[in-house]
This record gives C-alpha cells, structure tokens and sequence, in this order.
C-alpha cells in the first residue's frame, strides 16, 4: 500500500489502483456527510480534483493521485457517507482508476514512511 | 496562527477540556473546544440527553444605578423597562444606520441588569454601555471571574434539579440565584440550541467542580463549539458576524418578534434607540430582504456565501447563505440566508450555486426543528 502528502492511500488490485483516505484524515475531517463521486470513465491528471467530501464543517477535496482513468466509483457512499468514517482503510475506498504511468507510485510513501509523516 | 496562538485567552475550564480529549481551537481570541467525541455525536446528546457547554468567552457585563431599565433602552430596541424582576429577554444593541452591532441576553435581577454578550464583540459592547450610560450615572462592570456553561437539552432539568429542586420550577427566560455544588449560580433557562435548559453563571474558581458534578450525571456530555453551530442553525438562531451584522436590520434578520409593542410606532416608548427611523418604518412597511429558512433537495451542504440564483440557468441573483451545513436532527442539509421580498415566500424554489453548479433549494420556515422550551 501507498500513501500521499495528502493523505490518500493507495492500493493496488488486478491491474487496478484503488484509492481512499486515510484514518488519520477520516479523523481530521470529522463525520462526512456528503460525497460526490466522478464520472466512471473520467480521465484525469495528477492533483485534479475528483471528489468532493464535505463534513459536518466544511468541504474538502480529493485530488487524483496519478494521471489515469477512473474506471469504477463506490456508489455506495453517495448513500452512505458515514462509511468514510467508519471504514476509510477498507469498505470506504473512493474510486479505481487505470493508471496511465504506473511509475508515479513509485516515490510515494509506505505504511511506516506515512506513519512518520503524520507524527 | 503560529504566534498569534500566544495572545490566546484560556477559559477556567481549559484543563478540563484538553483532559477530556476536546480539539481546541482559535475563537473570537480564546482558545476553545470545538469538539470531543465529534460534532454528531455531541449534536444528539444534546438532542436526546443533556449538552455540557462552556461559553466562558461570552460577556458578563452587570450595569447597576438608578433608572438603569430607562438608560439601557437608548442602546436597544427592546422594552427592558417592562422586563419584570426575575425574567431575561433577547436584545440586539443597534446602530445609527438601523444595522446589528450585538445581539445579547439582558435580565432583570432585582437591583441589576445582568447582560450576555457575544464574544468577538465584548470590548465594543462594553465601551458602548460605558459611553451612553455612565453619563446617567450606570456603573458597568464586565464580570471577568466568572465561568458559564450550559446545559442543554430535554434532560437539562432533571440533571440539575438533582443538584437543586428550585431549578426545576423555572420556566423558560426566568432567572435566578441558586447554590449549585456549593456554589452561587446566576441561572436562567435559556439557551442556543433550540432545546430546554439553563445557562449557569458560576465563579471561576467553583467552575470545575460543578461540570465535573454535572457529567458525573447520566446522560451529560461536553458538546463543542461544533456542535453548538450544527444545534442553533437547526433550531433557526443566528449566529452574530454571520446571520447578522451591522449592516442587517432587526426586520430583514426576522427578529421583529425580539421589538416589543412599547418601542414600537405608538407604543407608550416609541423610537428612542439608534436606527429607531429605519427598524420603525421597515417594522410599518416591511422590509426588502429577508432572513428564511433554505432546504436544499440535495445532499450537499450549502455553506456561507454560496449566492442564490431564481433559475437554474440563467437568471437573477436572489439571494446569499448565511449559514449552512448538515443538520443531524434533520438528517440532511439545512441553511438560512437573505433573499429579495419576491424570493422569501415559503416554498419557493430557488438555485445555489455550489462548486460551479447550480442545485434546488427551497425556502422553508424556521426553525427546522421545533423548540423544546418549558415556558
């Protein structure tokens, strides 16, 4: 698994990439109540931003970690957005993209370089 | 923040919060919790139980003398003269332009009005009762050793009538001074959650041995700021710097029911407060503008300065959120904002514009959930 500076994990599954946040940020953000979701099929670049959550508080993005395409949502948290709080490392992934350049992943961090990275 | 955190005021209960695992935050220039468990959770403990707030960094402001109830009336649009002994009432300090400059709680406590006012605008409250009422020979003191908290909720009473029956017997807006822990309490059943309860005055050095009294109690827990926005934009209360500000008047704000018929055209004390020209004509011929309640369809929250369109394409701005967010007793987003004349009927659709879309709104009533007040 992999992690991002902004606080996404990735992991990868058949060919595909599966991304999420982390605990650490489901924590940060408090109760989600709102996610909105790309279009399947969307093709993006690194750092667009592709889903909207928004907690009780206020509104956040995720930005696409890589160049790829999304090629499968999680529809489920549309209805349910509680889940990014109950389950960000597993149920509540966001979206699976194709990635264009595998090697984008590479400089990114660790389990145990994500966990210094937080403190 | 950075080096401003070191100019930070820290609340008597400061301790208390941090060792109860509260997230503290910058707030109107104190260091406050916003939240503990988490803002839902902590929203319906307050809805279903008993919320334990400290709101220390609002004003206590005591104003003592002769013809006090007649002084402070040349600040507010309020009848305070006709405020009997014992009870509390809702009061905004207006200015020339009819605009907000505060809203408060002013009570009656005998010999004194006891007066609450927000946080971020003590110092400008406090200059203001001096100017005007110290020349009529008021003393104004801002009470500084003093903690408040509060206890909202639909076990508020229960809970602190077990530290003392009396309270159980107020209504909604009395107060009155009660030993609670050993110690002298101003109380008053009031609040800003839209639920019964109290707000307790307590020494400072008294403080933490009554919430820790009080959360000693079944079904008590600390509620954050968070919570205490999420409770009072559902139960349709502003928030000052938000809702309303120096700009909005008391009609547009839908505060006309806070003016009482003795400060109004023909009552028996007429005008008399700053802005009494503009707040007196728009309370006779209306407003242009309107505070209303805004259920957006979807499920995305229209916060603060999202702008409200009269078409989904096209058209004409109507109106601005002043606040929004998701309402948990709702269980879905819930706002409030200012729309023309022609917008503010209920049930008209509106169109906020979030992240580039527009999404359907409705203008609704407030408050969007019913008050629990004992009155």
């Amino acid at each position: 698994m992999k992690f991002t500076e902004e606080h996404e994990w990735l992991r990868e599954e058949d060919g595909v990439i599966v991304v999420g946040i982390t605990e650490h940020a489901s924590e940060q953000l408090g109760d989600i109540v709102f996610v909105e979701l790309p279009e399947e099929g969307t093709e993006v670049s690194k750092d667009d931003e592709v889903v909207v959550i928004e907690s009780v508080k206020a509104a956040s993005d995720i930005l696409a970690p890589i160049d790829g395409e999304i090629v499968e949502v999680n529809e489920a948290l549309v209805d349910e957005p509680g889940k990014v709080n109950d389950d960000p490392m597993g149920d509540a992934w966001f979206f699976k993209m194709k990635p264009a350049d595998p090697s984008q992943m590479d400089d990114m961090m660790d389990e145990a370089a994500y966990k210094k990275f937080i403190g | 923040m950075g080096d401003t955190d070191n100019d930070l005021r820290r609340t008597p209960l400061y301790d208390l919060h941090v060792a109860r695992g509260a997230r503290m935050v910058p707030f109107a220039g104190w260091e406050m919790p916003v939240q503990y468990e988490g803002v839902m959770a902590e929203h319906n403990a307050t809805r279903d139980g008993a919320g334990l707030f400290e709101v220390s960094h609002m004003g206590q402001v005591i104003l003592r003398g002769e013809g006090v109830a007649e002084a402070f009336e040349a600040l507010v649009p309020q009848d305070i003269v006709g405020l009997a002994e014992g009870r509390q009432r809702y009061a905004f300090f207006t200015n020339d332009a009819g605009g907000i400059e505060d809203d408060l709680m002013v009570a009656n406590r005998g010999d004194h009005l006891y007066v609450v006012v927000n946080a971020a605008c003590v110092e400008a409250d406090v200059a203001r009762m001096r100017a005007a009422l110290e020349p009529k020979g008021i003393h104004v003191k801002h009470v500084t050793t003093r903690a408040l908290i509060a206890l909202q909720g639909p076990g508020a009473e229960a809970v602190l009538a077990d530290l003392n029956e009396d309270v159980a017997a107020m209504r909604f807006l009395d107060v009155g001074t009660h030993a609670l822990a050993g110690a002298e309490c101003w109380v008053s059943r009031s609040g800003y959650t839209g639920e019964d309860g109290y707000e307790i005055s307590v020494p400072e050095a008294a403080a933490e041995l009554l919430v820790t009294t009080l959360l000693g109690k079944p079904g008590v827990s600390l509620v954050g700021l968070g919570a205490r926005d999420s409770l009072r934009l559902e139960a349709g209360l502003c928030l000052y710097g938000q809702d309303i500000d120096s700009t909005t008047s008391p009609v547009e704000a839908g505060l006309s029911w806070a003016i009482q018929k003795a400060r109004r055209t023909g009552g028996a004390r007429e005008g008399g407060f700053p802005g009494a020209d503009r707040i007196l004509t728009e309370l006779d011929k209306g407003a242009s503008r309107h505070r209303v309640g805004l259920m957006p369809e979807g499920r995305a929250p229209m916060r603060t300065g999202v702008a409200l369109f009269d078409a989904e394409t096209g058209g004409a701005q109507v109106g601005e959120v002043t606040s929004g967010s998701f309402g948990p007793t709702v269980g879905g987003p819930v706002a409030m904002g200012y729309v023309t004349d022609a917008a503010a009927r209920k049930g008209t659709r509106l169109w906020g514009e979030v992240r580039g879309k527009r999404m359907a709104v409705t203008v609704s009533d407030l408050p969007f959930v019913p008050a629990g007040f004992k009155r």
